[in-house]
């Protein structure tokens, strides 16, 4: 781990951490119900709209306008935003951003933050840095606080507890809260977190969120959710500080028409989700008093420079790419060492930890299939796939001279004539008779390599070449 | 050292040397679509989300309060200053917000009663801006039952529409049903931390 925690200090390489997930049946069972589930909502809610792809194709315009012109937007959101009465901060990494979190909470004069469930937070792991500073964190999120009641890690964007099923969400309820659940019915337990936190909303001083979008015409802060934890904390505490990262801006109120729309379709299958509220800097009478508003780089930057992974800066978190991918279905979200899992996450991830030598970061582009179901549903056409191809060529050349490297490049040299490609040919069909039965199964090393996760077809006797010229030739 | 600030900016400038150009942004996505009677669409789309949407004439509208709140035993009800004086009917005490009803006030009450700003029919939202017959965000929020009159000159067809209406420096809030998670399992079930209960009067 460098200085962006981006990724889980101590995570195995995606391949380890894969076969330990798969081995848990219990785990694929709730993942497989879920994601199929959301998947055909999600179909059903995107066909009712008969301009989805315009709306996609605006989604993705608008946010590349904002990533070509960030620095413009950022200083124009900083100013409205200040008009408005609000403070705007601006962080390099996570710890500047925790750092001017916690000093804000202090001078606040409390022990005790609420949260919104945010991205940008778990990133830069804030809750753990607010705790070293003596402040208590609260997360207010039904999945956040099943993750963190159960001193578990997230394992999805949108509902971090997705790993769990019913009676494991009853059982972590029963044994960390006063006012224990009597059932594993989702009521009740959704009603058993409203009775465990609404005393905390009622006297919070401070709340700390992120933000969905930032408009950087008005300075106006929007944040989608369903619960109302998101509106407790955003309408009752004294001093509300919102951590966003620099990309989250749409240039002007209208481009929010775009994105009201493809968000709550792409993430809970809903025509709109329950709560959305929008406020600008401070409303006098109205809300939190104090507003600050921290503008997270925390290794976008980095991301921006890449001319072909900077599309990644586009993500909305809808987590519609998790929900079908086929790889995260069957490994679920914590096998990829970070908050960000799944196609999003494996292409976010490294561009954000910004350093192939990391081998954990290094194997996230390798975890996927490339089947492309993940550009076919973004809502802001992010291409997974050319991105996942092009950081894995980045990861090569990161290793330098590599057995492997050493023999593509004399495969190389192989295929680039014709007369060779053809000898060799003869060759390889030598290695039938290896396995007469049709599949091979295990070769010696460096072939092991392959061998190890899957078996290799037999050779053809003979060449599609040397067959048409003995047949058609 | 150089503030976080020019820091930032200057990444940012360095990181976009090659300026791409920004693209032209293809608006050629619906602002507004023939959708059929919209009051209807909007009284089943609220519905959907498991509100009661009830549709009463103008004059009908505090007789329909009354029925509502004497129903559930709503005895408490808070409103806005502005709350028209009509609406508060005698089945109820009314605690109007002047001078400001602390927190704790509001968690005793038995419900709210409001107007709201904007409703968007497709998706079955109403908009609240802190405007006429609204109040502050807290009265909507705390107490556990929401009562929200629409006008029909008040419901648009799509979110364009509606964005086009609305003030975005007024603190807003999109509301689509009551309160749900889909955090368990990921199917909806309604009920958290915002009112648990939500009705919907539409009136000329």
């Amino acid at each position: 781990m460098g200085s962006n925690p981006v990724t889980w200090l101590g995570s195995p390489v995606f391949p380890k951490a894969a076969k330990a997930a798969l081995a848990d049946t219990q785990l694929r069972r709730n993942l497989r119900k879920a994601t199929h589930t959301i998947r055909d909502k999600r179909a059903k809610a995107v066909a009712e709209l008969p301009d989805w792809e315009q709306l996609r194709l605006a989604g993705e315009a608008i946010k590349d306008d904002v990533l070509s012109n960030l620095d413009t937007y950022l200083e124009r959101i900083e100013a409205a935003v200040t008009a408005r009465g609000g403070v705007v901060h601006w962080a390099r990494d996570a710890r500047e951003a925790n750092e001017i979190v916690l000093r804000l909470a202090r001078e606040a004069g409390t022990d005790e933050v609420v949260k919104v469930k945010s991205m940008a937070t778990a990133e830069i792991g804030l809750n753990e840095a607010l705790a070293a500073g003596g402040i208590r964190a609260i997360e207010t999120d039904l999945a956040e606080l099943i993750v963190q009641l159960g001193h578990d890690r997230p394992s999805h964007i949108l509902v971090p507890a997705i790993h769990r099923n019913r009676s494991e969400i009853k059982e972590i309820f029963q044994r960390e809260m006063a006012e224990k659940p009597v059932s594993d019915e989702p009521r009740e337990l959704a009603e058993a977190a409203r009775r465990h936190l609404r005393r905390k909303f009622l006297s919070a001083k401070v709340a700390v969120s992120g933000a969905n979008f930032g408009v950087a015409d008005t300075g106006s802060i929007v944040v989608v959710e369903s619960e109302g934890n998101g509106r407790m904390c955003l309408t009752l505490p004294e001093v509300l500080i919102t951590v966003m990262g620099i990309e989250k801006l749409v240039p002007t109120w209208q481009d929010l028409e775009v994105f009201l729309q493809l968000l709550p379709r792409s993430s809970t299958a809903e025509r709109m989700n329950p709560y959305t509220s929008v406020w600008t800097g401070v409303t006098p009478g109205d809300g939190p008093q104090q507003f600050h508003l921290v503008l997270l780089d925390n290794g976008r930057t980095d991301a921006l420079a890449d001319r072909v992974g900077r599309q990644a800066l586009r993500c909305i978190r809808c987590s519609a790419c998790l929900n079908v991918c086929p790889v995260y279905e069957r490994t679920g979200g914590q096998a990829y060492g970070s908050v960000y899992p799944g196609p999003i996450g494996a292409i976010l991830s490294p561009q954000l930890v910004n350093d192939m030598h990391d081998k954990q970061a290094a194997s996230l582009p390798y975890a996927s299939s490339l089947c492309g179901a993940c550009y076919e549903v973004c809502p802001v056409r992010i291409n997974i796939p050319e991105v996942l191809v092009h950081l894995r060529a980045e990861a090569v050349e990161a290793k330098g001279r590599t057995p492997e490297s050493v023999g593509m490049a004399a495969l190389g040299w192989l295929f680039a004539d014709a007369r060779r490609y053809e000898n060799a040919q003869k060759v390889g069909s030598l290695a039938r008779h290896l396995a007469p039965s049709g599949r091979i199964s295990s070769l010696p090393w460096p072939g092991s390599k392959w061998t190890s996760t899957r078996d290799v077809p037999t050779p053809p006797a003979e060449s599609f070449r040397t067959w048409w010229r003995k047949n058609r030739g | 050292m150089a503030d976080a600030r020019s820091v930032v900016l200057g990444r940012i400038r360095r990181a976009l040397a090659d300026r791409p150009a920004a693209p032209e942004i293809p608006r050629s996505y619906d602002v507004t679509r023939p959708l059929g009677d919209l009051v209807e669409l909007a009284a089943e789309r609220i519905a959907d989300y498991r509100a009661e949407v009830h549709r009463v004439t103008a004059e009908d509208v505090p007789a329909k309060i009354a029925e509502l709140l004497a129903a559930r035993g709503a005895a408490r009800m808070v409103g806005p200053v502005d709350l028209p004086s009509n609406w508060q009917v005698d089945v109820a005490e009314w605690m109007i917000d002047s001078p400001s009803l602390t927190i704790d006030q509001l968690d005793a009450a038995d419900g709210v009663l409001t107007g709201c700003a904007v409703a968007i029919a497709e998706t079955g939202t109403i908009v609240l801006d802190g405007g006429e017959a609204q109040g502050r965000r807290a009265l909507t929020l705390v107490p556990d039952y929401h009562l929200c009159v629409v006008r029909v000159d008040q419901i648009v067809g799509i979110v364009p529409e509606a964005l086009a209406r609305l003030a975005p420096t007024r603190p807003l809030t999109f509301i689509s049903g009551p309160s749900a998670t889909s955090d368990i399992e990921l199917d909806r079930v309604e009920g958290v931390h915002g009112p648990r209960t939500l009705h919907v009067l539409i009136t000329d």
